[in-house]
Formats: C-alpha cells, structure tokens, sequence
C-alpha cells in the first residue's frame, strides 16, 4: 500500500470521526453520514472483487440485502442480539455469493456481469414474494439489533461511531486481503490469468473465496442498512442499487479500497445535493454518471494521484 | 537408461478440418537440451500448447515423469514440474519484476490461501526470487514494473519465472524472438548454463542458436515428426535437408 | 389444473417468450457484432410503449401508432447510439455497463417527468379486440394470438436477413472478425449502426405490441431487460437460434412456473406454506434454469461461431 493511498482514507476516517462535534451533530447530518459509510461499506466490499479481482458483479445489491433480511428473519423471531445477528447476517450473505458465484465465476467478461445481475434479480424477487415479511411493501424492525442486550445502537452518536468502527475495519481488511498470498494471487490473474496458471494457481479458486468475502462483508452493509432505517424492503435488493454500488467503485477508482470509499461518500452526498434542488434530480444524475465514466478514466483516486 | 522425462505418445489435434499436430511421438531424456524446429505453420506452438495443458489433444497421451498428465490443467502440470515460457512475452505488467518470480515461488511455497501477512514482505519469497532474477542478470532491475523493461529484459524475466518454479522440464517457445544481437548472446549463455540441470524442449528459429544448444533435435513439418536425432545425425538426414534445412545448410 | 388452464398457461408463456425474443434479438447481435454490453437497451422497449401509446392517442388510431412508433424508435436508437454508446465502443465492459445505465437512470426520469407516474393506457385496436375460439369453451383473447403470430413473423424474417443476405453476411462476419470486415472495405461503423437502429427497433416494435396488455409506466423496460440479458446468456451470446429457443423457454418456464408452483407445493406443504415458497420458488425458476443450463454449457445452448 503506497502512503498516498492510506493519506487519503485516514483522513477521511479523522473528518468522519470529529464531524458530530464541528456542526454535524444533528439527526439529520448524522443519518446522512451514517448512509455513506455504510454504503462505503458495501462499496469496499465490491471493491475487492471489481478492483481485485477484476470481476464486475451487478448482483452486489444482493448481498446487501441478504444481509439486511437476515436482520428481518432474526428480528422476526425476536432475535436481537448483534453477535448473533450480525454473524447470521454475513453467513448468509457469505453463502449466498458462494452458491451464486459458483457458477458465475465459470464465465467471465460480459456473461459473468449478465449473470451476476440475473442472480440478484432472482433475489430481489425472493424477497418480493416473501409475505411473510411483508413481501413488496418491506418490514419494519421491532428494534434496532442490540449489543449485548442493550440498546446502545439506538443512540445516533453510538451509531455513527458503530458505522465508522466498521468502516475501518473493512477497509483495513480489504487492504490486508489484497496485500496478502492470497490478494497477490487474485492481483496477478486479474493481470493476466495465462500466467498466473502457468505458474500453478487455479484462479477459480481464488475468485470464489473472494466473491464470498466479499458477499458477506456487504451483508455486514446491509445490517446496518436495516438497522440505520429501522426497515427493509426488496427496494434494498434493488438492480439499480446494484449499478449505483459499481458506480460508486469506479467513481473512486479501482485501484483499491480507498477509491471505493471515496466514490461512495462523492455519491451519497452528490445525490444528497441533487435530492435538494429538484424532485427530477436523476434528470443530472443520469448524464453526471455517464460524464464520470467518460472522463474520470482512474477515478477520483486517478485525480488525485495526477500531479 | 532410466525412463524419459516427457514422452509424446500419438498425438493428434486438428482444428475443423485442418490438422495441426498428426500422430506426433516424441522422448525427451532429463536433463538434454532437445529442440523442436520446423517451417512456419509446422504446429510447434501447438504442441507446446498441448504439452503445457492449454490445449487438450484429440487423441494420444502426454506423460511427465512417469505419471500420465493428458487430462491435467495448466495449472496441475504447473505444479508437477512443467514450466513454460511464452512465444508472445506473457508477464504480469503491474508487479515489479520481482514480484513476478515471487508469486511463482509462491506457487510452491505452500498454501496461497494465507490472507494477513503482506506478501511482498515475505522474506523467504523475495530471496528465492531474487537468485532467479540473478541467475538471469536481472538483479538489478528487481523493483521496476515488468511494463518498463526493454524487450530482452522481459524474454529474461520469463526466464527467471520459469526457473523460480523450479520445474522439471522447461518449455521455452522462442525465447530468442526479437531480442538484440547482444541480448540473444546473454540468453544462450544462461540457457546453456542450465544443461544438466533441467530438461529443455527448446522451440527457436535461429539455427546456429539451435546447434550450439541442444543435445538433440526433432523436426517438424506439417504436423508430423519427419526426423528426431542427434545434431549430426539431423544434419546428415537427406529428408530434412530436402524438406528444411536444405538450402540454408548449403549456403 | 386442468387442461384449459395449462392451455392458455403455454399460450401466454409463448407471446410472452416471443416479446422476450424480440427484445434480446437485438441485444444479442449488438453483443455479439460489437462486443458492446447495452443496458439500456430495455429503454428502447420502454420508448416504444410511450411512442405507441402516445402516437395512436394522438392519431385515434392503434394502427397509425404502431407505424408512426418503428421509425420513432429507430430514430431514437441512432440518436443515442450518436450521443452516448459510440463513444464506448472501445472502452472495457465496465465502463459500458455504467454509461449505458446512466442511460437508464436519465430516461426513466424523463418518462417520469414528461408523462407523470400513472401507467399509460394504450387502448385495443378495434379488429383484433375479442377472442377466438382455441378450444371447446376457450376464448382466447385475439390480440394476444396476433403478438404471436406477429413475433414469429420478425424472427423468421430476422432469420432470412441474417442467414440469407449480404447485409445479414456481414453481420455474422463481423462478429466473429471485426478488422477482416473493415479490411474488406466495408464501412464498420456503419454496419454497426445499422445493427444498432435495426435492434432498437425490434425492442420498441415489442414495447408498442406490450404497450395495451401491460401498462406503460417509467422502468417498465427493466425487468424484461434482465430476462433477456438471461435469455442471450442461456441461448448464446450472438446466436439469433438460441435467443429464439431461449426466449421461449423462459417465457414459458416463467408463466407456467407462476401458475404452477404453488399448487406443485401444496403437494408437499400446508396450504399456506405452499403458497410462500411455491411463489418464492417461481419467482426463482427462471434463474434456477439458467444457473443449471450454464453450469453443463458455460457458453450457452448455441454458442455463436468464434
């Protein structure tokens, strides 16, 4: 990891720790900043299979709200407690991107990101028809999960630093995972797979183990997801959720996890912004994302490493 | 004499109706030089492909040390000693030219699925890379992205990722193509160091390249072996004079 | 179930299959001409719709609607093709899939700006409102039978063109080689065009034929866009055959799955609980199908030539 690359993050993580005391500390700023950590989260978490892994997944949504359901199922039967829900939650998740990833990984290019996105639709659908949970109209929570049977997570103060301890987890974890055996692998047959076969590494494998981290690092996403709203509904699962995370990653940048993060922060308050100026903000939206794309060819990370 | 190192045994492999690799047998002993010449279009490549595991044979039988590997991957075969240079330079254009040879270290060096330690501080990687690189006189150029090596330097480096497997058996498709008078000098000095030491199925073009190296040599042409033998006995073969060599022996 | 139920059943999975088709027969020959993963192309099925039903308000006339609406939606394709996606061809999947879905975002919101949130009617031309007779005491609506009639006609005519024409020619030569077409002098981005406004058209011509039995509505092109994108997937990224023999089977796998799945599950389970799972796992089928066909044929039923 070069320096400049943790710079960036670290500060980020300083402003987001100190904003509540310089004029953030209102509900509605904290919810907002809630909002983009968590999708920083879920960013992070697809970073390491886009940026990786060279896997462009437009399922990513559904690990989310796996995640997020898996609150609702627990919540359901008054299960609470964040040691059991959050791991619950990420299994879930984990397993869901293992069974869905094995058979997407045996394709690549354009047939794993058609792929990737039919499995999150056959998700979303799932959810859809679920009645139970209030099936299209979504679930509201009973409570927020509970740390060791309090309701510490109630507090918003608590809450933000609960996102933002996490959100620095998972960018270290992202940042250790790529740097490890294990990323290097993941690195080299993004690079180029011939070789990384001719040396003795069987990609598939790699790719897999990641797609699941990845799945359940974003069904931890997804858990504060439901609990910041105190709902869930299969909008979470949503495709179009799934493009807006991969916006975010490229946004950012691809080359590491501090572009994800830095790409989802940029998007939740742009949108925030636009929200303000008019009710037909993805009217600009719309062309602003495809400007990005079109310009911003590495990212904000890109921007900022360009002297 | 013990059993060869790599025996071809049959092969066919033919693309829609074109036939490419037509009932190929070869032997290659541990430790020889052996080099495969041929025209353009004789299929060398091909067999290379079928050898290493990136193309699976329609008929015939591939065995390494012993052990029939016709249906293994690339990367199984990888693993089992068979280490093959690229015709087209094929290197990782990110990582540094050390981190090219440690990751095929890795590859023998125990379990990849490690997720905490950083990897490019994995002392015992860098070092068994770096004696690669040496070995190929790359040792000065350990920390530059395989992307900003000259031509030569990356036909080294492919050289040295090869080594750093510590295979059994080299496959090397061309590893003189384009490289500078001076450059092709310095890897047919490393190459001939490395006699004795691992077998070597040497695909070249430059025939004085080819005699001064290899033990022995086979020659392909239309997809089939039409000679197999010593360097004299192959300079000796009126077929391969006729079909090959002929006029460029004579001149 | 009885026999008529099932009937009609197949009947409605085949005109729904043969819109499918419709829609993926174009995004299939852009993938496979120009390696260009569209997304938006759902919104030309959208498009077509809001033309159609538009067109034929304005006209009084279902018929002049659907005349008016082709060339509408084919000159809509080329305008975004000028626009946007030609400025993508040569950029990785990535950034292709993101600008294509800026596509979406902005045209969903247009709709939604330009014609308000309600669903649009667009009413039954007059000759083809009523039913006929399929069976003993089964009318099926004749509207319904003409979408089929009317799909098969374009897939075998889409058949003729790419099989039998120069134009359909080259189009099969240059997804398999772009640069030995243009070598051959043959304009390529021209040819591109063509394929592009020609698949455009093909989704909006199924948007205006949807456009009176669904309704018209902002997104309505999403959820058939990923069916199709499930269709080319099953079928064969660049095979007309397999879009067509995989359109039909998902239209039928997901209508008959719907209808089904609950009374199968009623089977094994209490009635209420057969009536979750049964529709969860009808809502999953299609994808089922999909995982289970690719996990035996990683390229598809008909992989194109390459």
């Amino acid at each position: 990891m070069r320096w400049r690359d943790a710079a960036v993050p670290l500060a980020i993580f300083a402003l987001l720790a100190i904003a509540p005391f310089i004029g953030f500390g209102q509900g509605y700023s904290l919810t907002l900043l809630a909002r983009a950590m968590i999708f920083g989260i879920a960013a992070i978490s697809l970073s390491l299979i886009v940026g990786g892994a060279g896997l462009v997944s437009l399922g990513h949504a559904a690990m989310l709200g796996i995640g997020a359901y898996g609150v609702v199922v627990l919540d359901h039967a008054r299960i609470t407690e964040a040691w059991i829900v959050i791991p619950a939650a990420m299994a879930a998740a984990g397993a869901f991107a293992a069974v869905t990833g094995a058979v997407a990984i045996r394709t690549s290019g354009v047939h794993f990101i058609m792929i990737t996105l039919a499995f999150g639709q056959m998700a979303f659908f799932a959810t859809s028809s679920l009645s139970v949970y209030g099936g299209d109209d979504g679930y509201t929570l009973y409570n927020r999960t509970e740390l060791f049977g309090t309701r510490a997570l109630e507090g918003r103060l608590f809450f933000h630093f609960a996102c933002l301890g996490l959100l620095i987890l998972s960018w270290a974890l992202v940042e250790t995972l790529l740097a490890s055996r294990f990323g290097r692998v993941l690195r080299a047959a993004h690079q180029n797979e011939t070789r990384a076969r001719a040396v003795g590494f069987e990609p598939y494998r790699y790719r897999l183990v990641a797609y699941a981290l990845a799945g359940a690092l974003g069904g931890l996403a997804g858990v504060l997801l439901a609990n910041g709203a105190e709902f869930v509904a299969p909008a979470y699962l949503s495709w179009q959720r799934s493009g807006d995370l991969l916006f975010m990653v490229i946004l950012g940048g691809v080359a590491g996890p501090h572009g994800a993060l830095m790409g989802a922060l940029a998007f939740i308050l742009i949108e925030e912004w636009l929200a303000h100026l008019t009710e037909h903000w993805r009217l600009i939206f719309g062309p602003l994302l495809i400007l990005c794309v079109y310009f911003m060819r590495d990212g904000m990370a890109g921007v900022l490493r360009r002297d | 004499m013990t059993e060869p190192l790599l025996e071809l045994r049959g092969l066919h492999k033919s693309f829609g109706g074109l036939t490419v690799t037509d009932d190929v047998s070869l032997e290659l002993r541990q430790g020889e030089i052996h080099a495969l010449i041929g025209p353009n279009g004789a299929g060398k490549t091909t067999l290379i492909h079928q050898i290493s595991g990136t193309l699976a044979p329609d008929a015939g039988q591939i065995v390494f040390a012993g052990e029939d590997v016709t249906r293994l991957s690339l990367a199984q075969r990888a693993r089992r000693g068979l280490a093959r240079s690229f015709q087209i330079t094929s290197l990782l254009p990110g990582f540094s030219a050390l981190e090219n040879v440690a990751l095929a270290v890795q590859a023998r060096s125990g379990s990849s699925f490690r997720f905490f330690r950083p990897a490019l501080h994995e002392a015992a990687l860098n070092d068994q890379a770096m004696a690669a690189l040496t070995e190929v006189g790359l040792e000065r150029r350990a920390a530059l992205p395989a992307a900003a090596l000259s031509h030569g330097e990356k036909r080294q480096l492919e050289l040295a990722v090869a080594l750093a497997m510590q295979p059994r058996l080299l496959l090397l498709d061309e590893p003189l193509a384009g490289t500078g008078a001076e450059e092709a000098e310095r890897l047919m000095r490393i190459l001939g160091e490395l006699r004795g030491r691992y077998g070597i199925l040497l695909i070249e073009h430059d025939m004085p390249a080819v005699f001064a190296l290899a033990d022995r040599i086979s020659v392909l042409a239309q997809g089939k072996v039409i000679a197999s033998g010593t360097k004299d006995e192959i300079r000796a073969d009126p077929v391969v004079r006729d079909a090959y060599l002929g006029d460029e022996e004579a001149a | 179930m009885n026999t008529t139920l099932l009937l009609i059943q197949v009947l409605n999975g085949l005109q729904f299959g043969i819109l499918l088709f419709l829609i993926a027969a174009g995004l299939t020959l852009v993938f496979g001409v120009m390696d260009f993963i569209n997304l938006a192309h759902g919104v030309q099925y959208m498009v077509g719709a809001y033309l159609g039903a538009t067109l034929a308000a304005w006209t009084g006339s279902f018929w002049l609607g659907l005349l008016l609406a082709l060339p509408a939606t084919l000159l809509f394709g080329l305008l975004l093709e000028f626009l946007v996606f030609r400025h993508f061809y040569d950029r990785d999947h990535l950034s292709q899939v993101l600008a294509t879905f800026g596509v979406i975002v902005f045209l969903n919101q247009a709709m939604k700006a330009l014609f308000g949130t309600a669903p649009l009617q667009m009413p039954l031309p007059e000759a083809l409102n009523g039913g006929i007779p399929v069976m003993d005491g089964l009318l099926y609506p004749t509207y319904r039978l003409a979408i089929l009639g009317a799909g098969l006609a374009v897939a075998g005519l889409l058949w003729f063109l790419v099989e039998r024409t120069r134009a359909g020619m080259l189009v099969r030569a240059g997804a398999s080689n772009a640069p030995m077409v243009s070598a051959l002098g043959i304009d390529i981005r021209r040819l591109f065009m063509l394929v592009f406004g020609f698949g455009a058209m093909l989704a909006g011509f199924a948007g205006v034929l949807a456009a009176p039995i669904l309704s018209v509505e902002p997104g309505m092109g999403d959820a058939p866009l990923i069916l199709a994108f499930v269709v080319i997937v099953i079928g064969g990224i660049g095979s007309i055959r397999g879009a067509f023999v995989a359109a039909l089977l998902v239209g039928l796998v997901e209508t008959l799955g719907r209808g089904m799945m609950p009374d199968l599950m009623r089977l094994f389970l209490d009635p209420s609980a057969a009536r979750q799972t049964g529709a969860a796992l009808a809502s999953m089928l299609v994808y089922i199908v999909m995982a289970a066909i690719l996990a035996f044929r990683p390229a598809g039923l008909f992989p194109a030539r390459r």
